[in-house]
């Protein structure tokens, strides 16, 4: 049995509104594990049925071997970090951080060691003193991760904790975060919408839609291998393109285009996804793309347009390639990386 | 830097609006320090006169009512405790019945909310002969207990204190639950503070309704020791004079003057948390 687990964990509000569907998974001592979805998807009932603060309608979740169903939140031994915050506003930065340590009732000497090693860790011995109203986004951020860090609890849960900060100092706590969860070693759980903050953060990801786990591996895996249409759809930015197409005989028809001898028995109507970084120009193509707009990132240019149909379309280049509004593009895709869906389950079938 | 006129005039409304106020405690005041002689031959005054000690001393001191005993300072301690322990009563049961009514989600929360609301429309002058009737059945009429515990129930408060309850996050509750707190140990260490200047409000508020009261004191109270302030107001001024004896006009005044003490350091004091709660936005 691994460190967290959560076996069948359904919940079901009292007004019949059904949040999470049976889902089970495990956590690893130690895992940074990122819950990722649009939002009402479920992922933030999941955490805070882990943290006790919603309660189970049906299956298990084991912490440390201990089943913890009926467990009360202060016993469960988990801390964690609010969308907004929750610092209590009347009371300094240092009995923030002291406030659980009190209710466990630990003497003051040891306290005050932990809080002054945790505010060290954290660059924010300077405000032990002030009141959480004259901290700035990015300091009130890190004393709710002193919060957490100072009961060395046996897992760290946070809610979105990034999206109230601004675009600069989110990738720069984003990175702190990182950085810190692997000094402390701590397992966690990180909620996000954002898939960016999932990518970069997560050892593994479980990506979730509707209530359910739709796919579950490194952030790499997938990306490289989405399981799903949604997976595919809500993983990467640009978002993949997709167009419709038919299977006959291994051989794919799309919007204009055919690719021959693909690797799936599947026949019917099917999606067909290109992410937008595996398109490359070239003689012999198969896909011609009018341009629309072109977006200059300095490392990457994203070219907008449209198919011969109509159909939106988009293309990634390196940002030295220089290319014209209203231009007629040929592209190929390259060393086969393609995706396809069954278009009635949104199963991959290739 | 250029005045406008706009400003001028505001100025002139701001100053009218506080002679309006202050002018009719001043001629209160001045008037307690003449004899009364002079008020009911010359009218009331507007500067202050010699008898100031004197007038003040005999107001305090002499003793009154039917048995001679007991005397102003008597009346000014019987309503201090009275209106203290209506105040402390009310703050703290309104404070917990709030946050029962919105932390503790039962089924029945809204309908008791409502009944608590609705006692708004029967004052203790609509309910005052039942509240009698309990009061004198439990045996505590004549006693400080009598005189406060009818009263120590309050809808008004119950509002306010549920509303601002209802204002504060529910992420602070469950960061205190993760942090170990217990249910007491919520109200103690967040609600408390978090309302404080709420609190001193209400205290504020509750304290001059306590000391105000008029009705229930006179028809508690048989034994002249538990009178109260407002009560001696009406005696002092119905009080009869056979023969030659003029009005006390000027220790009228006096006591008019000194009734108005407690409740006026009450509003000096708890200004303090007012203020501060006013520049300090704690959430």
């Amino acid at each position: 049995m691994s460190f967290l687990d959560l076996k069948n964990v359904t919940k079901i509000y009292p007004n019949g509104t059904k949040a999470v569907h049976e889902t089970s998974l495990s956590v690893d001592e130690g895992e940074f594990m990122v819950f990722v979805g649009p939002s009402g998807c479920g992922k933030s009932t999941l955490l805070r049925m882990v943290a006790g603060l919603e309660d189970i309608t049906e299956g298990d979740i084991n912490l440390d071997g201990k089943l913890i169903n009926e467990v009360d939140p202060s016993e469960r031994d988990v801390a964690m970090v609010f969308q907004n915050y929750a610092l209590y506003p009347h009371m300094n930065v240092y009995n923030n951080l002291a406030y659980g340590l009190k209710n466990r009732g630990i003497d003051k000497e040891t306290i005050e060691q932990k809080v002054n090693d945790a505010a060290k860790l954290l660059q924010i011995s300077d405000y032990l003193q002030r009141k959480p109203s004259m901290l700035s986004g990015g300091q009130r951020q890190r004393v709710a991760m002193g919060r957490a860090i100072v009961r060395n609890p046996k897992i760290f849960l946070f809610d979105e904790p990034l999206s109230n900060l601004d675009a600069k100092l989110r990738i720069q706590m984003r990175i702190e975060i990182k950085k810190l969860q692997q000094k402390v070693g701590v397992t966690s759980i990180f909620v996000t919408h954002d898939q960016v903050e999932a990518m970069t953060l997560a050892d593994r990801l479980a990506v979730i839609n509707n209530g359910i786990i739709e796919q579950l591996g490194t952030p790499i895996e997938i990306y490289d291998n989405p399981k799903s249409l949604f997976v595919a759809g809500f993983i990467g930015s640009p978002q993949m393109n997709f167009l419709d197409g038919n299977i006959k005989n291994k051989t794919l028809s799309a919007e204009g285009f055919e690719i021959k001898d693909i690797d799936s028995d599947f026949e019917g109507e099917v999606k067909l996804g290109i992410r937008p970084e595996h398109l490359s120009q070239s003689e012999n193509s198969l896909i011609n793309l009018k341009v629309d707009l072109v977006e200059q990132l300095g490392s990457d240019n994203l070219v907008y347009g449209q198919l011969k149909n109509k159909k939106d379309f988009c293309y990634r280049c390196p940002g030295n390639q220089t290319i014209e509004k209203n231009s007629n593009l040929s592209l190929n895709i390259e060393n086969n990386k393609y995706y396809i869906f069954d278009k009635s389950t949104g199963k991959r079938v290739n | 830097m250029k005045i406008k006129p706009l400003q001028i005039i505001a100025h002139i409304i701001l100053i009218l609006g506080v002679l309006l106020m202050v002018v009719p405690i001043w001629i209160s005041f001045a008037s307690s320090s003449h004899d009364s002689v002079t008020i009911l031959t010359e009218g009331m005054k507007f500067h202050i006169g010699d008898q100031l000690a004197r007038n003040y001393n005999e107001v305090l001191n002499e003793k009154g009512g039917w048995s001679e005993e007991v005397t102003a300072a008597k009346m000014f301690i019987n309503s201090f405790i009275m209106a203290l322990g209506i105040a402390t009563l009310k703050v703290v049961i309104s404070a917990m019945s709030a946050y029962a009514l919105v932390y503790y989600r039962f089924k029945l929360a809204v309908p008791i909310f409502w009944l608590i609301f609705i006692t708004l429309l029967v004052p203790l002058e609509v309910r005052i002969f039942p509240s009698y009737k309990i009061v004198s059945d439990l045996g505590l009429t004549n006693s400080y207990t009598g005189l406060i515990l009818p009263l120590v129930a309050s809808a008004t408060a119950t509002f306010f204190f549920r509303q601002f309850y209802k204002t504060i996050p529910d992420e602070l509750l469950e960061s205190a639950k993760l942090d170990g707190a217990n249910a007491w140990s919520f109200f103690i260490d967040f609600l408390v503070p978090l309302s404080k200047t709420m609190i001193a409000a209400m205290f504020i508020f509750m304290f001059v309704y306590g000391y105000s009261q008029y009705l229930w004191p006179l028809i508690m109270t048989t034994a002249e020791e538990y009178w109260t302030v407002v009560m001696g107001m009406k005696i002092i001024y119905t009080e009869s004079y056979e023969g030659v004896a003029l009005p006390r006009t000027a220790e009228r005044f006096a006591y008019i003057i000194l009734s108005m003490i407690p409740p006026v350091l009450v509003v000096v004091f708890l200004q303090k948390w007012f203020i501060k709660g006013l520049i300090q936005t704690e959430k």
